[in-house]
C-alpha cells in the first residue's frame, strides 16, 4: 500500500521538522518526505490542505477492559476510538482478568489486537503474580512474550521489600518500571482530593502526601536498585518538585500526567456527579498550575489518556461507590489544542508530549516521520468543532465529564504501519 | 466553574426537595422553623393531627441504622395524615447485591409520593432526588458524613425558641467534626441565619481538611473555645474512632473535650447545652451537664416532630407548585 498525504502542514518535533507539505508511505515506511521517491504511484491520496500531520500518538495507559471486563467495553471498541483520535500505540495496564502475569495473557491480547486490525497494542506485564503484591511475576519470560514494561497499576503494594526485590529484578533485564504512586495506607477508603470541596460534600478524601510519600520511597529505591521508573499519572504540586529534583539527581525517572489533570481540578466538581470521580482525584488550582509548568518545562515528559471506559452502571450510585475513570481518548487532542490555545504549549510542544516523548520512554520506534521511520502518522484538522455526544463519540465508555462540550480539533485519517486505520466518514 | 445544579427548589424557588442546608437562603431556613412553630404551637394545645397529606404515601427509606430520626419523621408523617411505610434495608438490600437505584425503581412502583432517605454514602440523597420520578419528593435523613439538613433545622428552632434571635450568637460545635453530617449542617444554617460567630472545637485529627471555608474559626482548646459562648453543641463521638487512630482513649477525650460541669463555666452563663443524640455519657458530655438545667437536648427531640411535619408539608407543597 502507497499512500501520499499531499499539502498538509507537518509537525515533527523530534526530527524538527515544521512545514508545509507532502509525506509519502510505501510498505509500512515513510518513504518520502516533501519529495516523493522517483517512481512512487500513490495507491491512496490524502488532501490535507489546511490540515496537521503528525506523528501517531502514543498512550502509556489505556484500559481496553479485554481480556475480562468486555461489559464495560471490548478491544475492538476502544482501538477504534484510539484510532479514530489520531493514536497509533497503546500500552495496556496489567489489571486485566486475568492479570497480565503469564505469556499467555500476553499473547492473547495481541492475538485479538491483530485481529482487532490495531496491532501496536503493547501489553504491560504486572509486576507480582495476580497483581497481590506477594510474588514476582516471570517478568524475563513477560518480556520475551511481548511486554514492554512492568506495573502494578492502581493497586497496592503494601510491601516495600517486595518493591525493592521486583525493581531490583527488572533492572536486571533493564525492564521499565510504570508506576502509579499511591500509598494505600493514606488514601485509605478516599475518593476526592482531601480539601475544601471534600470536606464540604463530605466525601473521604485522598491527600497529596498519599502520592509524594509513595513517590518519595520509590526515588529511594531507585537510587538504590537503578531500576528505570516511569511514574505515571501525577496529580500534585510536590510531586512536580519531586520529579524536578530527581532529575537533577541524574536518577532514571521520567513522568506523566493525565490530560485531565491539566484541565480540571476539585472546583469543577458538578456536586456528585460521579464522571469527576477519578484515581488520583481532581486536585486543587495549585496543583493543577503546577502540573501545567511541569509540563511546560519538561519535568513532566508525556501526558497520557488514562483512558477508562466504563459501563453505565459502573458510573451510577452514590458518588463515592462508583468507580472512577474517565473515558478519555477522543478528547485528548482536543485538550492538547486547549493547552495550544491557553499558550501553555506551542502546538509542536503538544504533540511532542503525546508522541515523540512517550515513545522515547518506551524505547519504541515511534513518534516521528524520519525517513525509514514506521509510518504511524496523525492528520487532524485543529479547527473543527464538534461535539461530544451519542453520535460522534466511538468509545463504549460514555464516561466523560466533558460529555456535550464543544471540542475544537478532529482527527481526519489516522495511519499505523501504513495502513489507514481512521478515515473521517468513513 | 460549573453552576451547582439546584435540585432542591422549583420553577418558583419553593422547596420541592429537602437535600441540604447548601443552596437554600435566609428566607427558606426561617420560612421553615416559623412554619415548624405554628405546627408546635397547635400540637401544644393538644390537637395533634392535621389532615394537609391526607391520602399521601411516604416511605422512610433508611440504608443505615437509626431510632430517633426515624421514630420523628413517622410521627411528623402521621400528624400529617399521611400513610407512611417505614423500611429498614440497613445494607440487607445491598448485600443482596440490590442497587440503590434497584431499591428506588420498586419503589416507585408503589406509588408512593415522598421518600425519606438515610444513607451511610455522602451524595445519596442527592443521587436519588436526581433518578427518581419527578413527582415523588426526597428528604434527606442523612447522608454519609454530607449533611442532616433537619436535624440542623430542628437544632435552629430549638436555638430560636430559647435566644430568639440568630444575631449576635457564639456557637460552639464540639467534637467529631469531621464526620459529622450534623455539623457540616449546622455550620451552614447558623452562617445563613446570621450568628455571630460559628466555632469548632476538636483535636486536628476529628477535624476536616480546611475547615475554616465552611465558615467557622478553629479551636483545639475547651478553655479558649467556649469562652463568651451562647449555645454548645456537642457531638456524638463513634467508639471506633478510637479503633483507627483518631484518638488515644475515651478517657483523655473527656479530659480534653468534654463537658463537664467545670467547663461548662466558661460560656456564657446562659449558655444552653446541646445534643443531636444518642449521648455518650461520660465520653462526651457528663450526666451532671446533659440533665442539668443549661441542656436543652430533649427539648431537640420534641421539636424535630413539628420541624420534620414543617419540611414534609412544605416539599410536598413545592411539588404541587410545580405541577
Amino acid at each position: 500500500m502507497r499512500i501520499e498525504i499531499v499539502n498538509g502542514h507537518i509537525i515533527d518535533p523530534k526530527n524538527g521538522l515544521d512545514q508545509q507539505g507532502s509525506l509519502y508511505i510505501a510498505d509500512g515506511k515513510i518513504v518520502g518526505i516533501m519529495h516523493a521517491p522517483d517512481g512512487f504511484i500513490a495507491d491512496t491520496s490524502i488532501n490535507a490542505q489546511g490540515h496537521i500531520v503528525c506523528p501517531g500518538f502514543v498512550d502509556l495507559s489505556t484500559r481496553l477492559r479485554e481480556p475480562g471486563q468486555s461489559h464495560k467495553a471490548t478491544m475492538k471498541s476502544e482501538t477504534k476510538a484510539a484510532a479514530s483520535a489520531g493514536f497509533t500505540s497503546l500500552c495496556i495496564p496489567p489489571d486485566t482478568s486475568p492479570v497480565i502475569d503469564s505469556p499467555a495473557v500476553v499473547e492473547l491480547i495481541e492475538d485479538k489486537a491483530e485481529r482487532c486490525g490495531y496491532p501496536h497494542t503493547y501489553p504491560i506485564a504486572a509486576l507480582t503474580q495476580k497483581l497481590a503484591g506477594t510474588e514476582l511475576s516471570s517478568m524475563h519470560a513477560l518480556k520475551q512474550a511481548g511486554c514492554i514494561a512492568v506495573s502494578h497499576g492502581h493497586h497496592a503494594l503494601q510491601n516495600l521489600l517486595v518493591l525493592r526485590r521486583a525493581m531490583e529484578y527488572a533492572a536486571s533485564y533493564d525492564l521499565l518500571l510504570i508506576y502509579c504512586p499511591q500509598e494505600s495506607a493514606l488514601s485509605n477508603e478516599g475518593c476526592a482530593h482531601e480539601g475544601a470541596m471534600a470536606s464540604r460534600y463530605g466525601l473521604p478524601g485522598i491527600p497529596a502526601a498519599a502520592e509524594t510519600i509513595a513517590l518519595m520511597q520509590c526515588m529511594e529505591l531507585i537510587e538504590q536498585t537503578g531500576c528505570r521508573v516511569h511514574f505515571q499519572g501525577l496529580s500534585s504540586a510536590r510531586s512536580v518538585d519531586l520529579i524536578a529534583k530527581a532529575k537533577v539527581a541524574g536518577l532514571p525517572v521520567s513522568a506523566d500526567v493525565a490530560m485531565h489533570q491539566l484541565h480540571l481540578t476539585d472546583q469543577d466538581m458538578s456536586p456528585y456527579d460521579s464522571h469527576y470521580h477519578v484515581i488520583p482525584p481532581l486536585r486543587s488550582q495549585q496543583d493543577r498550575d503546577a502540573l501545567l509548568v511541569g509540563i511546560q518545562n519538561g519535568t513532566i515528559d508525556s501526558i497520557c489518556s488514562d483512558h477508562q471506559p466504563h459501563d453505565v452502571d459502573a458510573k451510577l450510585g452514590a458518588f463515592p461507590e462508583t468507580e472512577p475513570g474517565i473515558s478519555a481518548l477522543e478528547t485528548v487532542l482536543p485538550l492538547m489544542l486547549r493547552l495550544v490555545e491557553q499558550k501553555t504549549l506551542t502546538l509542536a510542544q503538544g504533540i511532542e508530549k503525546l508522541s515523540s516523548e512517550p515513545a522515547q520512554i518506551l524505547g519504541i520506534n515511534a513518534g516521528g516521520l524520519a525517513l525509514g521511520n514506521m509510518a504511524d502518522v496523525c492528520v487532524f484538522n485543529a479547527s473543527e468543532s464538534w461535539k461530544i455526544n451519542a453520535e460522534t463519540w466511538q468509545s463504549r465508555g460514555k464516561n466523560t465529564p466533558f460529555w456535550q462540550e464543544t471540542m475544537h480539533g478532529k482527527v481526519t485519517h489516522t495511519i499505523q504501519a501504513g495502513k489507514v486505520i481512521y478515515s473521517a466518514g468513513s | 466553574m460549573l453552576a451547582i445544579e439546584n435540585l432542591q427548589l422549583n420553577a418558583q424557588g419553593k422547596l420541592r426537595h429537602f437535600l441540604s442546608i447548601e443552596g437554600l437562603n435566609k428566607d427558606l431556613l426561617t420560612d421553615i422553623l416559623d412554619t415548624a412553630e405554628s405546627f408546635a404551637d397547635v400540637s401544644e394545645q393538644n390537637i395533634k393531627k392535621f389532615p394537609l397529606l391526607r391520602g399521601k404515601t411516604i416511605v422512610n427509606l433508611f440504608f443505615e441504622n437509626s431510632t430517633r430520626t426515624r421514630a420523628t419523621f413517622e410521627l411528623a408523617a402521621t400528624r400529617l395524615s399521611a400513610d407512611v411505610l417505614s423500611m429498614n434495608i440497613a445494607t440487607s438490600a445491598t448485600s443482596k447485591g440490590e442497587s440503590l437505584l434497584d431499591t428506588i425503581r420498586n419503589m416507585e412502583a408503589m406509588q408512593v409520593d415522598m421518600f425519606v432517605v438515610r444513607h451511610s454514602l455522602s451524595g445519596a440523597a442527592h443521587f436519588i432526588a436526581q433518578h427518581t420520578a419527578p413527582h415523588i419528593n426526597v428528604i434527606n435523613a442523612g447522608d454519609g458524613q454530607h449533611e442532616h439538613p433537619t436535624q440542623a433545622m430542628l437544632d435552629m428552632f430549638t436555638i430560636r425558641r430559647v435566644k430568639k434571635q440568630f444575631s449576635g450568637l457564639r456557637v460552639a460545635i464540639v467534637g467529631d467534626i469531621l464526620h459529622s453530617r450534623v455539623a457540616r449542617s449546622q455550620i451552614l444554617a447558623l452562617n445563613i441565619l446570621g450568628a455571630e460567630e460559628v466555632r469548632v472545637i476538636a483535636p486536628k485529627s476529628l477535624l476536616p481538611a480546611q475547615v475554616e471555608d465552611l465558615g467557622v474559626s478553629v479551636y483545639h482548646d475547651m478553655n479558649a473555645g467556649l469562652k463568651n459562648v451562647d449555645v454548645i453543641i456537642m457531638l456524638r463521638l463513634q467508639k471506633e474512632r478510637m479503633n483507627s487512630a483518631f484518638l488515644p482513649s475515651e478517657s483523655e477525650y473527656f479530659k480534653c473535650f468534654g463537658l463537664s460541669g467545670e467547663k461548662l463555666k466558661i460560656a456564657n452563663k446562659d449558655a444552653i447545652v446541646m445534643h443531636p443524640g444518642p449521648i455518650n455519657r461520660g465520653v462526651e458530655i457528663s450526666s451532671s451537664v446533659a440533665d442539668g438545667p443549661q441542656s436543652v437536648i430533649l427539648q431537640q427531640v420534641s421539636n424535630g416532630i413539628a420541624v420534620r411535619m414543617a419540611v414534609l408539608s412544605m416539599t410536598m407543597n413545592g411539588n404541587r407548585g410545580a405541577e
